[in-house]
């Protein structure tokens, strides 16, 4: 009998959503815990479950998994979406790279104030449209091929699609100067494991909200202020 | 006949000190291209060579490599220093990746403004401390082996010999409490190559000082 594969965040994007997406893509169920209260993560420290005391955890294989990239490089060579040999792996790595330096200027746009969300707002759709939606437009439009790497489904389509997913939910027609991307977008987008995962209902998790980052802030205590960037 | 690995970056530390640790590791010469202006910095955007416009770069196998995970994966996977299966490897990231963590405050000292770095210094002892070392000295004391993972040399070594290090030079007894981590730090400070790459004269570089910082602030910015 397989473990199960079980999650242990808030109930909201940050750095899990990653990790949702992958698992999704992959036709992988999993649980959740979902942290709502200080007790709460102060159990799973004390449990000696988080060993940097921090989440995202992920229970897999009987491995209490932290740090969110070796997560997401466990699955993904797990569930062979890393590539076939050294070569693609480091594009795959070189292109998820830059995905996640996309989506962490996202990632603060939560906690900002509402005077820097206007300015994080500006930087997020300047990084995509200058930086990295270019990079990822001129890999396919060189090799012609339905996916980023290998001419197979990996890892690096999937976070790909992602980040364009959450830039346009800053700025719904970001990606009009891009055909090769919309056309990824669609494509990928249509791959049943990903379709079901964007239909409502699935474990996806919706913009954060106010909520959200109020629930974060209480189970870490983090209320420091978070500046733009 | 392939070519050495070359480094594009300025001469200093910076993201790039942990690519020259894991290539010196692994006996790997390598050939570095020094970005003094930001001309220098300007010309490698223009001519299509960084996927996102930055540095790191190393030119490999062929190979336009920048993102310094993805450079490191790579080169510890080549040399078999990336564990033996999926779950070695997973060990590995897990150590890697805090260890990066930890490197970024590190890096991130001599860039803190006056009023902010006194308790940018407490922070990264606490951290250091209280979170970071313990895990490994708990990794060590409860196997017994002298590597961190699979009782064989990993990067998973090197990196966190480079971090003790950079942490001892920012508090020379941050050690104090880590009997552990001092004696594998003796132990693998002792291993050829990473001994040769501790000597004088090799491509290790020193710490930043803060009169380079504003010849950086005009490369970068």
């Amino acid at each position: 009998m397989a473990q199960k594969t079980k999650l242990y965040y808030f109930d909201g994007r940050g750095k899990m959503e990653s990790v949702r997406w992958l698992l999704a893509a992959a036709g992988v169920e999993f649980e959740e815990e979902f942290l709502e209260t200080r007790e709460q993560y102060e159990k799973l420290l004390k449990g000696g479950s988080l060993i940097f005391q921090q989440v995202p955890m992920v229970e897999i294989d009987g491995m209490k998994m932290v740090q969110t990239r070796a997560i997401l490089n466990y699955i993904a060579a797990k569930y062979n979406l890393y590539g076939k040999d050294l070569k693609e792996r480091a594009l795959i790595d070189m292109y998820v790279g830059g995905t996640d330096d996309l989506m962490s200027f996202i990632m603060t746009f939560p906690f900002l104030s509402a005077e820097d969300k206007e300015k994080q707002r500006a930087l997020i759709v300047q990084k995509a449209t200058s930086r990295y939606f270019p990079a990822y437009e001129k890999v396919l439009k060189d090799h012609g091929q339905d996916f980023l790497v290998g001419n197979n489904f990996t890892w690096a389509d999937v976070h790909l699609l992602e980040a364009i997913f959450m830039v346009e939910e800053k700025k719904t027609d970001v990606l009009s100067g891009f055909p090769h991307l919309q056309a990824f977008k669609t494509r990928i987008s249509s791959i049943p494991t990903i379709k079901k995962f964007l239909e409502p209902g699935s474990q996806r998790k919706p913009v954060p909200d106010d909520k959200y980052v109020e629930t974060v802030r209480r189970v870490l205590c983090m209320y420091n202020d978070i500046k733009a960037d | 006949m392939s070519g050495k690995p070359k480094l594009h970056y300025f001469n200093g530390r910076g993201r790039m000190e942990s690519i020259r640790w894991l290539l010196a590791a692994a006996g790997v010469e390598f050939e570095e291209c020094f970005l003094e202006t930001k001309d220098d910095l300007t010309k490698l955007q223009k001519d299509g060579s960084l996927m996102f416009q930055q540095v790191p770069l190393v030119e490999i196998d062929g190979m336009k490599m920048v993102q310094t995970r993805a450079i490191l994966g790579y080169i510890a996977a080549k040399y078999n220093l990336y564990g033996k299966d999926l779950k070695e490897r997973a060990l590995i990231d897990m150590y890697v990746e805090a260890i990066t963590d930890l490197n970024e405050l590190l890096m991130t000292h001599t860039f803190q403004p006056a009023d902010k770095k006194e308790q940018h210094f407490a922070t990264i002892v606490d951290k250091a401390t209280n979170r970071y070392f313990p895990v490994y000295e708990k990794v060590l004391k409860d196997h017994g082996q002298e590597f961190l993972v699979g009782n064989r040399f990993s990067r998973a070594d090197v990196q966190l010999l480079e971090t003790l290090l950079m942490a001892e030079e920012c508090k020379p007894d941050i050690l104090a409490k880590f009997p552990l981590l001092q004696s594998f730090k003796a132990r693998i400070s002792n291993i050829p190559t990473i001994k040769k790459f501790l000597q004088p004269g090799s491509q290790r570089k020193p710490p930043l000082q803060e009169k380079d910082v504003p010849k950086l602030m005009k490369i970068f910015h």
